[in-house]
């Protein structure tokens, strides 16, 4: 077991990663191969198939988006290049002037980055001109090396999936009691879910830093009930939230669900900005809110363009979620999903159901879990080949 | 410790979830509230899945449900104390 504090009050972790030109620090060392649009996948795919050890991130969008939708997926897009476990990246897109725009986006951060336009080149050029861009980058971050780094250079975010009683008894809290111990040390945390706060939008309020910031979180949640819920709902979302998943596990209504939601941001944190999807925090250490969508793939793929570097992941009944770029650490608290899906779980804390295991153990089991991983431990996700890598949409296209 | 059968997140909970697999209807449970460690006795009257709730009191149809200490819906039907509570009788207030 860890202790999250040395006797002097400072941090005994100790975090080994990549130190990127901007400062910031990655767990992983990717090369990515991003497509700009729909159309570029096929290109982007033949060069990760190519270039071996390089990741390709196809998606379904980029094409005839506007206004505020267009912008989220720019800063989608662009976030995820810029995030630290990506060391170096290749953008093609079906033209050059967005393409252009990813790239220089990304380039802020220092990281080496190309990009290509398919419109008069076709496919098999801008492919064999994109293999050996790729090429260059992946030799060139193979040479890079992991470097001793404070356990503050870590943004460790964290959304639950297929919940059930047990995550608000043993795995959220859990992930409460690693915030409530790592905040203090300086790293940046992240939560959202929208959706998931009904039933608890008091409480959640009540956990900003700020009467203002609770007052800005407030005005997040109700757009999203006004603009999105009774907007678009038909009878109720009494089948959609709680999921059928979340029913058979034993959770009624959203106002349990939420509640249990909730215990992952702990006792003590506060959370000091309400940040837009994708959007990076900027106001230092510290827990955020991110507005997001409830569904995990969607989440993740946020949180990852936001900065975040370790995503802690409670389930109850066996949610599956990876990310291509973000490592995901699942954890339990279910028995009976800790023994038929062992395979994707990466800490099991049913003990505490058995009150085997207090949750400032499990706490601590957790934050060993982080600092394993970003120290290089695949997480269960990254072995089974998990890279769920969706971009949230806002509307229709033109 | 002895392993419960229900655990329970706040006294003010008019409701306890089953933390044990294949929970049979007339087990004497032990019921922990995680709150503060105490503990208390409670007679299963049904099989009730683990994960899944248990009425702590007598529940009328329209009463508030409590867990964790606030308002997780409204019964729709009457619950005996020990009896299974789900989507059957408990709604949402909401949506």
């Amino acid at each position: 077991m860890v202790m999250a504090m040395a006797g002097n009050g400072k941090s005994n972790l100790r975090l080994w990663g990549w130190r990127r030109a901007n400062g910031r620090v990655g767990v992983r060392n990717h090369v990515v191969i991003l497509p700009l649009d729909d159309l570029s996948n096929a290109a982007c795919e033949a060069v990760a198939n190519q270039i071996k050890g390089t990741l390709a991130l196809p998606h379904a969008y980029g094409r005839l988006q506007f206004g505020e939708d267009l912008a989220l997926f720019f800063r989608t897009l662009i976030g995820t290049g810029c995030n630290p476990n990506v060391a170096a990246v290749v953008v093609i897109g079906i033209e050059e002037g967005w393409t252009k725009r990813i790239v220089d986006g990304i380039a802020a951060t220092g990281k080496p980055v190309t990009g290509f336009g398919i419109e008069g080149t076709g496919d098999l050029m801008t492919i064999a001109k994109a293999a050996r861009a790729a090429k260059d980058h992946l030799q060139w971050a193979s040479e890079s090396q992991r470097e001793e780094c404070d356990i503050a250079d870590l943004w460790v975010s964290t959304k639950c999936g297929e919940s059930d009683t047990t995550t608000g008894l043993a795995s959220c809290p859990t992930v409460g009691n690693m915030y409530d111990k790592l905040i203090p040390l300086g790293i940046h945390g992240i939560f959202g879910e929208t959706t998931e706060i009904t039933g608890a939008e008091h409480l959640a309020k009540a956990r900003a830093a700020t009467p203002e910031i609770g007052e800005k979180w407030m005005k997040v949640w109700q757009a999203y009930e006004d603009e999105v819920i009774q907007a678009h709902k038909t009878d109720d979302l009494s089948d959609s939230q709680p999921t059928k998943g979340n029913i058979a596990g034993g959770l009624t209504t959203i106002e349990e669900k939420a509640l249990g939601n909730l215990e992952k941001i702990g006792r003590t944190c506060r959370y000091i900005d309400v940040l837009e999807p994708a959007q990076a925090p900027a106001k230092g250490p510290g827990l955020y809110y991110m507005d997001t969508s409830s569904a995990a793939a969607e989440c993740l793929t946020l949180m990852a363009a936001a900065g975040y570097v370790v995503h802690t992941f409670p389930t109850g009944q066996g949610n599956i979620i990876g990310n291509p770029i973000l490592p995901v650490i699942k954890l339990t608290g279910n028995p009976r999903t800790a023994r038929t899906m062992s395979e994707h779980i990466d800490l099991d804390v049913s003990g505490v159901l058995r009150r085997e295991m207090t949750i400032a153990e499990a706490g601590d089991a957790l934050i060993e879990m982080v600092v394993r991983t970003a120290n290089g431990r695949l997480t269960a996700a990254e072995a089974l080949g998990h890279r769920e890598f969706v971009i949230t949409k806002l509307y229709r296209s033109a | 410790m002895t392993a419960p059968h229900l655990l329970v997140h706040d006294n003010k909970d008019t409701v306890g979830v089953v933390v044990v697999e294949g929970l049979k209807a007339g087990t004497d449970m032990l019921c922990v509230v995680t709150a503060d460690n105490s503990s208390f006795r409670l007679t299963a009257k049904m099989d009730v899945p683990i994960g899944h709730k248990i009425a702590l009191t007598d529940i009328r149809a329209g009463d508030t449900v409590l867990k964790y200490g606030h308002d997780i819906g409204r019964a729709v039907a009457d619950i005996a104390k020990g009896e299974h509570v789900h989507v059957h009788n408990l709604r949402t207030k909401r949506w």
